[in-house]
């Protein structure tokens, strides 16, 4: 079965295309990063506006590189959500009126969804069951997955997610918008003993994060240092490691915690906090140490994109689920509340 | 004559419309419903439902249309996914209709008006207004469709003597309206919405005028492109 996936819940549009017996065949992306830094965060409406206007040339692109023609296609996926309701409408708006001409069945799926079986696109991918850690821009959670659609939330963040925090400490440091990659370039040349950042909701048990305590001292510290006429280079450099590495430090023990807790011996990390090398180091020493492994998407399908979605969305049309008419937009809606597939 | 199919989701309406031709004869099949917030439900089904009354396939349509607006930002951009998706699927080529021109027409068709100004609330104390003289069933664009605040609406130059009609949700606005305005409207009917039925008629002329292309260059036309505020202005 090939199917198409569309992605468009925020700033990227993304378009793939998987086949359930040869795996990916093609997949595009176009950021909108450049236009939204102008503004400083996404700006909804240009998104939408954006996306409506790459959606069909992306379509385009991958069914060319992929050297198939429209009816090729055995069925469409498109994220329903979560994510800016405008710009989902988008894609799920086009995917409908796609299916619809080609008569092939059309399903709106769950992007977190998409980016917890994203590793599932790689040579040597997870097998069921195993633990999920989703750290992106809008999300920090584990998740138990027992096998599609059965998914157990095991903690998640109590206020602002991993890769907010990243952002945001950005902003305190001057660093551009998206600030995750910046603040982990600067941290390189920063001292890792100059200061020690708290490590939130790690001195308790559970499997929940918080983010917000350590954004709140990361400000202090670095106000103190331009008062003290040290907010330099070097200065800047420092608060972005002891940031990093708190953060680090967190994700890796809350990690650690809930493969004890579940007893599982696989480890999949997805999001865009994933590309984090530190991270991804620190957590190969965890796993390896445990006698785990621990899973990645390749570095464009940490971030948003539409193979996950063509995948996860054949998976699931393969079983037989597919939209009724209703063209699905749903900004919010819990990853708990997935079910396996309804035929 | 082509057959053709538009849909609209610009306002609370919405609405599809099937132009085909039987026994010689143009005839257009509509669905229309005041729907808000459920274009996404009711658009598709409406689809459905024309292409069974005629009997016909997408396959056979010459070219397909949409409401482009200007209207509500969202709506539009479902009227153009759909109409995109479906032309692109089907391989055919895609019209917009502007949706102050579809009530300009319909005020023309219903009550035989020659001089009509549609105008649609656009929020945030502005109105979309056009200008348009209408003759049998054609439509010559008298002013650029604009976006503005009421208090700055103006009669079309050169016709400021003529007696215009209002059409439109805009024109509840009216107080806010100068008094030349208000002197050169002789009536108002604020409760026409742009309807498919209207924009499949425009869209046939369209069509016939070469004016079909390739579904990803017939974009929504928003009016409003003042959206967002870049940093530190
Ligand atoms: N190397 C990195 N280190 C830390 N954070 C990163 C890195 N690369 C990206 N990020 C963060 O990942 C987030 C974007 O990931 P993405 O999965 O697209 O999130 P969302 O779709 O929820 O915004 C941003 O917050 C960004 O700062």
């Amino acid at each position: 079965m090939r199917v198409l996936g569309i992605e468009t819940s925020c700033d990227e549009t993304g378009v793939a295309l998987y086949d359930t017996q040869a795996g990916l065949l093609a997949d595009a992306l176009y950021s909108q990063i450049s236009m939204h830094a102008e503004y400083g965060g996404v700006v909804p409406e240009l998104a939408s506006r954006d996306h409506t206007r790459k959606l069909l040339p992306l379509i385009e692109e991958v069914l060319a590189s992929a050297q198939l023609s429209r009816s090729d296609l055995d069925g469409i996926a498109y994220t329903a959500g979560p994510g800016l309701v405008g710009a989902l409408m988008v894609g799920a708006a086009t995917a409908h009126g796609m299916a619809r001409a080609l008569n092939i069945p059309v399903l709106g799926v769950h992007h977190m969804e998409g980016h917890l079986l994203a590793p599932m696109l790689e040579d040597a991918p997870p097998a069921f069951p195993f633990v999920a850690l989703l750290v992106s821009g809008g999300h920090t959670q584990l998740v138990e997955v027992r096998g599609l659609g059965q998914y157990r939330l095991l903690g998640e963040s109590v206020d602002d997610a991993a890769g907010e925090a990243f952002d945001k400490t950005a902003k305190m440091l001057e660093l551009d918008y998206p600030g995750g990659p910046a603040v982990a370039r600067l941290a390189e040349r920063g001292d890792p003993t100059r200061f020690r950042f708290p490590r939130p909701m790690t001195d308790r048990p559970g499997l929940d994060f918080s983010f917000s305590g350590l954004k709140t001292h990361t400000l202090i510290t670095a106000n103190r240092l331009r008062e003290a006429g040290e907010f330099d280079e070097q200065g800047r450099a420092d608060i972005a490691r002891a940031f990093e590495d708190a953060v680090v430090d967190t994700l890796v023990i809350k990690c650690r915690r809930a493969l004890d807790q579940t007893g599982l011996k696989r480890l999949v990390v997805a999001g865009g906090v994933s590309a984090n090398v530190r991270l991804r180091e620190r957590l190969e020493q965890e796993t390896a140490k445990r006698g785990a492994q621990a899973f990645y998407p390749r570095g464009r399908f940490c971030t948003d994109n539409g193979a996950m979605i063509a995948y996860v969305g054949a998976q699931r049309l393969l079983a037989g689920e597919r939209d009724d008419s209703t063209m699905k937009a749903v900004p919010r809606w819990p990853l708990a509340e997935l079910m396996p597939p309804a035929a | 004559m082509p057959t053709l199919l538009a849909l609209d989701a610009s306002s609370n309406a919405c609405s599809a419309a099937l132009m085909i031709h039987c026994d010689g004869r143009d005839e257009v099949l509509s669905r229309f419903a005041l729907a808000p917030r459920e274009h996404t439900r009711r658009l598709m089904p409406m689809v459905d439902e024309l292409l069974a009354e005629a009997g016909i396939e997408l396959c056979q349509l010459d070219a397909l249309a949409y409401g482009r607006g200007p209207g509500s930002f969202t709506g539009l951009r479902i009227a153009a996914g759909v109409a995109q998706g479906l032309a692109f699927g089907a391989d055919k080529p895609l019209l917009g209709v502007s949706t102050l021109a579809a009530l300009a027409l319909a005020a023309h068709r219903r009550y035989h008006l020659r001089y009509v100004m549609p105008a649609l609330d656009a929020r945030m104390g502005e109105l979309y207004v056009g200008a348009y003289r209408c003759r049998d069933g054609e439509l010559e664009s008298l002013a650029e469709d604009a976006v503005l605040p009421p208090e700055r609406l103006i009669l079309p130059k050169g016709y400021e003597d003529t007696d215009w009609v209002g059409v439109g949700s805009g024109w509840a606005l009216w107080e806010s309206m100068p008094a030349t305005v208000q002197a050169g409207i002789s009536q108002c009917f604020n409760e026409l919405a742009p309807a498919a039925e209207d924009m499949v008629r425009l869209a046939t002329r369209q069509f016939a005028a070469g004016e079909g292309r390739q579904p990803h260059l017939v974009q929504p036309v928003y009016l409003r492109d003042q959206v967002a505020w870049q940093k530190g202005r």
